[in-house]
């Protein structure tokens, strides 16, 4: 994309070295000319200013209102869309940073686009009464993507969906997962977005009439109409977003209408925001340096946009807050890590944006997330071992694993998927239930629950007792079916989502070419991993009730469990990594994407044990499943490093979409002294992340802090939890999570 | 893991620890093996010495103090058997993580010193490894730690429980001589120690009793910090499942201000405390 050269453009760029970037779109390019590393600690930083605090309270004291009710509001009468709602603010005089996603603070817009039957049943689950007029237009007149799936979708797929043997599918819901290089609205100002966007559908005049073309033609075409959105909507707040952003003021805001009009018009599961901070450093640091700003402004202006980021809403249905543990946005930021030239990317703005939860208090939104190497600067490192020692709210990913892949202007969306910003996206898929899958092996395809049949054309397993070999060659062939049934529910959904709820905003915040991955998943690894090990290692005979159907097992004997560093079970589970993903590769995905496949579950680990029997390993029915990659709770005996260790071993090249561990620390079990344990948290990341680790949660805390805040709620309404890639607010579990979360192993030593 | 090559099991009484230069021309010791009576092997940072460690927790232990919080710990037959040779190989699979991470392998227990030659071929070996070694001792039977053990030793993690003798055989049944003796051999020989003391209310906090431990310590030079342990009651169910009665089960945990004016009891002679 090339951008044409404009006269406010010379006044918005002054000071910044020129380069690639000046001549066509190329943010990363911008930030490696001009960004400032920082290697120092977090001494600088200011705390809250009084405005900050009190802005702050006001939500603060909306929360327990939306807590209660579910929702705090909902505007039930105007479909969203990036200019549909006049401006709202939190205290208009106040605000730093404006523009919300309604008229008005945690008012909740509909987006029935992905579906209307997510919206009906988000507003009759908090009794709210749907628009008529609006139920007729999304029924009658306009077909949405959750229509056009169930127009596509097979009855094997029905089936399977039903089971919960494939699950989670955005079928329903927006796919999300895509994240807006939100950056260049604030360094380009959208008319040159648009000029360039112009470009690039001129270039395909030329090009034959063929799907894929007519196809991109249009959504250039809603891409640049979502530009001028997004310049009306900016308008409408008093700002012209039409040329760059001048000051690191403007900056923030340019960059926040850009995000803003992303979740203006989808309810994706994931809306992240990209790689931010070390893009504002600059922006910030310009203004340091020429007097117009100091640290507390500047740490002010932080603040107040992560307010915002905080309070992003979504109508969803109380299903799906069970799924996903609360009410998630994943707005995801990514943090840290080192440039292809050896500079860490760390600035003072990445202190800047962790401060906000010291300044702010802890809290699940945004998601932010360090990009972690052994590189990184030791004050940075300290300091982040320290915020998560003292919120739990931050995660950490491989830098080292992410930078030769997708480059040091990756981040991530959700909670591990990576993505170079502005130049890739993904499809999401959510996941299978492996566990569920080699029940399906012994039971000939029948669902070990209800006793129906699902996947057809299997003979059970005969016998007393389980032969290894017969029942892993049982389990491929299931896993065939699996895979081929999933990748066919996935090519539907986003043919349809494509169709019906696609992505304009973001996508114009894309290249046009973008490289994209059908991001496929996998749940209950350590369960499946531990049955396999429990029948290769122990004896395992098989309980049937009166219809042949195994529904127990009655396993004698001692089996090496995954998750000891013990090479026995772990390499069944790398097997299992690696056989699943083989077999998705063979089935082409929808639009020439790359297949991925994630080891992650959120939260929804214990929805998936929910809905999946007895197993060899000794699971009970309705037992959760571990979080992501973990091994299964209690069954790991030495400690978190061995656990970690472990779970490295499972092989990134097959697992792209990102392998998740959760962590949980008690303090003590870091140190006698703060200081001590904050620098021997950061040598566990060093060690974790030299080991080939790729992503790990952290939270440090304590049983009884727990215990206390699942009787006392209303003591802990920030208390953050990391969980499987992703900080919930622990008094929003429901109380069989919160149970599962204590139960996990708290990593102390004898 | 070069050194596993070489490791083998060695007939009881060969616990010595050799040289050996290999092709490469670096500096190997080849250990051999030997057979010791273990409670558990673990991975733990920051409370069994600096950073994060390997630790082999070893079964047995002459003393039987009434605060100890691993009775599980006390009789040596009650472990499991199992070969030097074989726990390196384990603790081989961690060097690379402790490498990166900062830490070493820590030899604990039960009294490591109740099994010397075993605890020997395990610092040996951890140092082959490239780990920084410790040994967490009562110092009771410090005299068993010869030359050879004590070579290989990087840091002693030294209880040092009591400064009143009766007091120091009422808690622990034991004598305390043996651990100052030690103690100062550590001190002439250079190695780093950290002392723990544990803070019973009502036993050891008497202002004399601190007094007496922080004198000493300070007067070593070698003790690089000390860290105050207040007591707790979590191994009490531990007693119950052995069918034992916990003997401080009505003794309160100390309050923060206790712990504190410990500390600073330390602190005012010198000595780095946590």
């Amino acid at each position: 994309m090339t951008v044409t050269a404009q006269g406010a453009r010379v006044e918005a760029w002054e000071g910044f070295a020129g380069g690639l970037w000046s001549d066509a779109i190329n943010v990363r390019d911008f930030i490696q000319a001009n960004y400032t590393p920082y290697s120092g600690d977090g001494s600088f930083l200011s705390g809250p200013t009084s405005r900050t605090t009190a802005l702050w309270a006001r939500l603060e004291a909306m929360f327990p209102v939306e807590r209660e009710r579910g929702v705090y509001d909902v505007d039930v009468h105007t479909p969203a869309g990036i200019t549909a709602h006049s401006p709202g603010y939190i205290d208009r005089e106040n605000e730093l940073i404006v523009g919300l996603q309604t008229d008005a603070p945690l008012k909740r817009a509909i987006m029935p686009n992905g579906g209307w039957r997510l919206v009906a049943n988000g507003l009759a689950a908090y009794g709210i009464e749907p628009d008529p007029r609006v139920a007729e237009i999304f029924t009658k007149y306009r077909k949405t993507h959750n229509d056009g799936v169930f127009d596509a979708y097979t009855p094997q797929i029905l089936a399977a969906r039903k089971a919960g043997i494939i699950t989670g599918l955005p079928d329903a819901y927006g796919r999300g997962r895509i994240i807006g290089d939100y950056r260049r609205v604030a360094l380009y100002g959208v008319d040159a977005l648009i000029a360039a966007k112009r470009s690039e559908r001129a270039e395909l005049d030329a090009r034959w009439a063929d799907e894929d073309t007519i196809r991109l033609r249009e959504e250039l075409a809603e891409q640049i109409r979502a530009l001028g959105e997004l310049k009306a909507m900016a308008g409408s707040y008093g700002f012209d977003v039409s040329g760059p952003a001048a000051t690191a003021g403007e900056a923030v805001q340019w960059l926040y209408f850009g995000y803003l009009a992303a979740v203006k018009e989808q309810n994706g599961a994931a809306m992240s925001l990209g790689r931010v901070s070390t893009f504002l450093d600059i922006y910030l640091e310009r203004d340091l340096a020429s007097g117009v700003l100091d640290e507390r402004g500047a740490q002010e202006l932080v603040d107040d946009f992560v307010i915002k980021l905080r309070i992003v809403r979504f109508l969803r249905t109380p299903e799906y807050d069970e799924l996903f543990s609360g009410d998630p946005t994943w707005v995801t930021e990514s943090i840290g890590g080192i440039g292809a030239d050896g500079r860490p990317l760390v600035t003072r703005t990445s202190f800047r944006f962790l401060q906000t939860l010291y300044n702010l208090g802890p809290a699940p939104e945004p998601n932010l997330t360090m990009l972690w190497s052994p590189q990184l600067p030791r004050g940075f490192k300290d300091f982040c071992a320290q915020v998560s020692i003292d919120t739990s709210s931050i995660q950490y990913e491989s830098d080292e694993l992410l930078r030769p892949k997708t480059g040091d202007d990756t981040a991530i969306a959700c909670c591990v998927s990576a993505m170079p910003v502005g130049k890739g996206m993904q499809f999401f898929g959510a996941r299978v239930n492996l566990a569920k899958a080699l029940l399906y092996a012994i039971n000939g395809g029948r669902d070990e629950m209800t006793g129906a049949l699902v996947a057809p054309g299997f003979e059970p397993i005969t016998g007393n007792y389980l032969d290894y070999e017969t029942l892993d060659a049982a389990f491929d062939r299931v896993l065939d079916w699996l895979a081929e049934t999933y990748v066919h529910a996935l090519n539907v959904i986003h043919y349809m989502h494509d169709k019906y709820a696609y992505e304009r905003l973001e996508m114009a915040l894309h290249d046009r070419d973008v490289e994209r991955t059908l991001a496929c998943g996998i749940a209950g690894l350590a369960v499946a991993a531990d049955s396999l090990s429990a029948v290769k290692y122990a004896k395992v005979r098989v309980l049937r009730d009166a219809s042949g159907l195994a529904t127990d097992f009655e396993t004698v004997g001692e089996f090496p469990a995954y998750g000891n560093n013990d090479e026995r079970a772990d390499a069944i589970a790398v097997g299992l990594v690696d056989r699943f993903m083989a077999k998705i590769r063979r089935y082409p995905a929808y639009r020439g994407a790359r297949h991925t496949q994630s080891v992650l579950t959120i939260t929804s680990n214990v929805v998936y044990g929910h809905k999946t029997g007895n197993t060899p390993d000794g699971r009970r029915a309705g037992a959760p499943f571990s979080p992501g990659a973990n091994p299964m709770n209690g069954r790991d005996t030495h400690g978190l490093v061995a656990a970690a260790l472990s779970v490295a071993k499972l092989p990134y090249e097959h697992a792209e979409d990102g392998i998740s561990l959760t962590a949980t620390i008690v303090p003590s079990g870091l140190g006698r002294e703060p200081r001590e344990r904050a620098e021997n948290l950061a040598g566990i990341l060093d060690g974790y992340f030299s080991s080939g680790g790729f992503h790990m949660n952290v939270n440090v805390l304590d049983r009884t802090t727990l215990q206390d805040a699942m009787e006392h709620p209303e003591k802990y309404p920030q208390l953050t939890i990391r969980v499987s890639g992703y900080a919930v607010n622990f008094v929003r579990l429901t109380r069989e999570q919160q149970l599962d979360v204590i139960s996990r192993t708290f990593h102390e030593s004898p | 893991m070069s050194g596993m090559d070489t490791a083998r099991v060695a007939m009881s009484g060969m616990d010595t620890a050799r040289v050996a230069t290999s092709d490469a021309g670096a500096l190997r010791v080849a250990v051999d093996s030997v057979a010791g009576s273990v409670h558990s092997w673990d991975l733990s940072t920051g409370v069994d010495g600096p950073g994060t460690r390997f630790v082999v927790f070893t079964q047995g232990c002459p003393l039987r103090c009434l605060y100890c919080h691993n009775p599980e710990t006390w009789r040596m037959r009650d472990g499991q058997r199992i070969e030097s040779a074989d726990l390196l190989t384990e603790a081989a699979k961690y060097t690379a993580f402790i490498q990166a991470a900062g830490g070493g392998a820590t030899v604990s227990g039960g009294e490591p010193l109740l099994q010397p030659r075993f605890t020997s071929a395990l610092l040996h070996g951890f140092r082959e490894l490239g780990l920084h070694t410790a040994l967490d001792t009562s110092g009771y039977l410090g005299v068993r730690a010869d030359a050879e053990l004590l070579a290989a030793t990087d840091l002693v993690l030294l209880d040092i429980k009591s400064w009143d003798r009766a007091l120091y055989r009422r808690l622990t049944g034991g004598e305390l001589h043996p651990t100052l003796t030690f103690a100062r051999r550590l001190a002439k020989a250079g190695i780093a120690v950290h002392v723990r003391f544990v803070l019973v209310p009502g036993l050891t906090d008497g202002s004399a009793n601190v007094d007496g431990v922080a004198r000493f310590a300070a007067s070593l030079g070698n003790v690089e910090r000390v860290d105050v342990l207040p007591f707790h009651k979590l191994g009490a169910a531990k007693y119950a499942a052995l069918g034992l009665p916990f003997p401080l089960a009505e003794t309160p945990s100390p309050t923060d201000a206790q712990v504190r004016e410990a500390r600073e009891h330390f602190a005012d002679h010198g000595l780095r405390t946590y």
